[in-house]
């Protein structure tokens, strides 16, 4: 589904991917772990097509297409979704015309009909009681004022709205109390299918007690340094990043 | 006889005055006239403002008063063909202006006389008076102020508006005024005075719309005197062409406990020049000043706001807001006096801009003069260019980047969209502004 060959991005003329390679099938989990700074988030960025990244080599191909090709709209249209670490307070645009918006220009740009409002609400409550998100808040303009663990489970439901091909979550736990993490977790779950992979980006291993992945790769410096099973993330947890950094210092 | 602008234009504007004169057999006499006399010295001796008029910075009339204009195109409409420019749904008491002249047959008056009184200038001169004698040209600045001076030299048209003491308006009075300048280079200058009376209430809108290709001059003073606890709404909402020069005062003079709500819309115009001059001229009472523009290509677009707390104890509340594209540009001034006596007042400001072309410009400049130390006053004013972060947001769920640019844009509007409470004009305007937003 998606394959990324020795990829190379830059913000600011400082270099922060220095050659990532990673193949992810139909269904699959993979977790994203590494110490701050370590390029985690600029790899999920790249993906989704943030334009203050400057690609300075490698390739993505995304089911056949040239990922690194297309606008951040076109990526989503082809079926890959960011939820972002910091998700924007857009006021005066209310969450459900936001996502009207956002679904009917997918749709269109696949050659479907647009959703009429009546469709739309229908859809719309069904998949938020997947994130026990309320009305009220989807009413409302899209995230402002909203608390932290809202604006997650906000990004869970816009992802079970969207139904991507490929779901990014970009450090989807931080700032989530155990309550809010539990809730955005078992959303995230419900939306696992045979189909779908997810990218899970974190630098903490609770996470992935909830979403359990099928592989873990470290980050550090801008590469994959090390990949294994979901155990990899447990022995994270119990050592910290330390000894990955004393491996790779050793080479 | 036709008036005519050129370079020559004082000596013309002169001889206009005197040809109107040699029309007017008894009225000369008329206190009216004489103050459009006085008017009309003050304006020889003024002239028209330049940049180096501080007043005039930023916005230079030199193009105006370089071409000619026709003060007295003659136009027939037909109710079919008004229809096209009328603002949909829009029912009430409507008022129509062709080339400035009040048209009572294009007209309706909805609200019963007891509620509301209605008469041309030129009708009010010979049947009220007294009502002009009270209140004409006794808060607009025709002494200083250079383009109210030769409107009120020239105060022949226009509406005048009575609602007496105690009434509640509940159809809203709409000022429509529709310049034709398919044939000629149209000017007209409309004066309106409206008197709300104690504990009365009424909703207004000036709306104007040109139609044609030739350039066109509006220049139009509004007086409106708000007595005791008193309550008025005002929309003021442009539609204008390219070329359309267009001058504006509204003048308010506020009575205690009175309150004064005016949102301004801009949507399209050449050159547009609006000040909103009120006086809160007695204790609690409450003014909010709201605007909105969006110049594109080469359109010019300035707000001057006065607000002059008078008294102690009132509250003034100022929101504009502006959307600029291409080589346009636009210019804020907002000032605030608040006087040695008008203790414990609330003055509150705020413009923000987005600005969208590296070529346009937005000037901004909040005055604040307080010769009171027991007030409470802000300003601000913000101009920058869309946000990135949301722009990438919205795009990342689908949204192309024009149509995301719209939603922002149109977001950024929407806290002064809703404060429009007459429905059909928020929706027209609505839909204008978000064809204009969607051209970019």
């Amino acid at each position: 589904m998606l394959t990324i060959t020795d990829l190379q991005a830059s913000v600011d003329q400082k270099e922060i991917l220095k050659g990532i390679n990673l193949e992810i099938k139909p269904g699959e989990v993979h977790a994203i772990m590494g110490p701050n700074g370590s390029g985690k988030s600029t790899l999920a960025s790249v993906l989704a097509g943030r334009e203050e990244y400057e690609v300075t080599g490698g390739s993505v191909d995304f089911e056949g297409q040239d990922l690194l090709e297309m606008s951040p709209e076109e990526r989503a249209a082809a079926g890959i979704f960011l939820a972002f670490q910091y998700p924007v307070e857009i006021p005066g645009v209310t969450t459900i015309n936001f996502l009207k918006t956002a679904l009917n220009e997918i749709r269109k740009s696949r050659g479907e009909e647009p959703l009429d409002a009546a469709q739309f609400l229908k859809l719309m409550r069904e998949k938020a009681k997947l994130v026990n998100i309320d009305d009220a808040l989807l009413k409302r303009s899209l995230n402002e004022g909203f608390s932290g663990g809202e604006k997650k489970r906000n990004e869970i439901f816009q992802m079970a709205m969207l139904e991507p091909k490929l779901a990014i979550l970009d450090e989807t736990d931080s700032g989530l109390d155990i309550d809010a993490l539990r809730i955005v977790a078992e959303g995230v779950n419900k939306l696992r299918t045979p189909e779908r992979a997810v990218i899970v980006v974190t630098h903490y291993q609770r996470l992935l007690d909830y979403i359990v992945p099928d592989y873990v790769h470290v980050l550090y410096k801008g590469r994959i340094v090390k990949s294994g099973p979901k155990e990899l993330a447990l022995e994270l947890e119990e050592k910290g990043y330390d000894w990955i950094k004393a491996e790779v210092a050793a080479l | 006889m036709s008036n005519t602008f050129n370079n020559d234009l004082k000596q013309q504007l002169v001889a206009d005055f005197q040809a109107n004169e040699s029309r007017l057999n008894g009225e000369t006499k008329t206190p009216v006239h004489q103050t459009r006399r006085e008017a009309m010295q003050n304006f020889e001796k003024l002239g028209f403002p330049t940049i180096k008029h501080e007043e005039w910075k930023y916005s230079n009339v030199n193009s105006l008063v370089k071409q000619a204009f026709d003060f007295n195109v003659k136009t027939e409409f037909g109710s079919e063909e008004l229809e096209t420019l009328a603002i949909p749904n829009l029912e009430g008491n409507i008022l129509y202006f062709i080339n400035g002249i009040y048209n009572p047959s294009l007209s309706r008056i909805v609200s019963p006389e007891n509620q509301l009184q209605i008469l041309s200038f030129g009708q009010a001169v010979k049947e009220n008076p007294s009502l002009l004698d009270d209140y004409f040209a006794k808060y607009a600045n025709y002494q200083d102020d250079a383009f109210t001076a030769l409107n009120t030299a020239f105060a022949h048209d226009g509406v005048v508006v009575n609602v007496p003491a105690g009434k509640v308006v509940e159809q809203p009075i709409i000022l429509r005024f529709i310049t034709d300048a398919r044939t000629a280079n149209a000017a007209s200058q409309p004066r309106n005075l409206i008197v709300v009376g104690k504990n009365a209430e009424v909703k207004m809108a000036e709306a104007f719309r040109t139609i044609g290709e030739n350039g066109s001059f509006t220049n139009i003073v509004t007086e409106i005197v708000i007595d005791e606890n008193a309550n008025v709404q005002y929309y003021k909402v442009q539609n204008e062409t390219e070329k359309a020069y267009h001058i504006g005062t509204t003048q308010v003079s506020q009575k205690a406990n009175s309150h004064f709500y005016a949102v301004t819309v801009t949507v399209n115009g050449g050159f547009v020049r609006n000040n909103l001059n009120i006086v809160l001229d007695g204790q609690n009472c409450e003014a909010f000043m709201y605007g909105l523009y969006f110049p594109n290509g080469k359109q010019h677009i300035d707000n001057h706001t006065l607000v002059d707390h008078a008294k102690p104890n009132s509250y003034s509340n100022e929101l504009y807001k502006g959307v600029l594209q291409d080589k346009s540009t636009g210019v804020f001034n907002g000032k605030i006096f608040v006087r040695d006596g008008a203790s414990k007042t609330n003055a509150y400001q705020s413009c923000r801009n987005v600005v969208l072309s590296d070529e346009a410009s937005m000037n901004t400049k909040p005055q604040l003069e307080i010769y009171n130390d027991d007030v409470k006053c802000s300003h601000g004013t913000t101009t920058g260019k869309l946000n990135d972060e949301a722009l990438f947001y919205m795009r990342s769920r689908g949204i192309p980047k024009a149509e995301a640019m719209t939603l922002l844009m149109y977001a950024f509007c929407e806290d002064v969209i809703s404060e429009i409470k007459i429905e059909p004009i928020r929706a027209y305007l609505e839909g204008v502004i978000a064809d204009k937003l969607a051209q970019k």
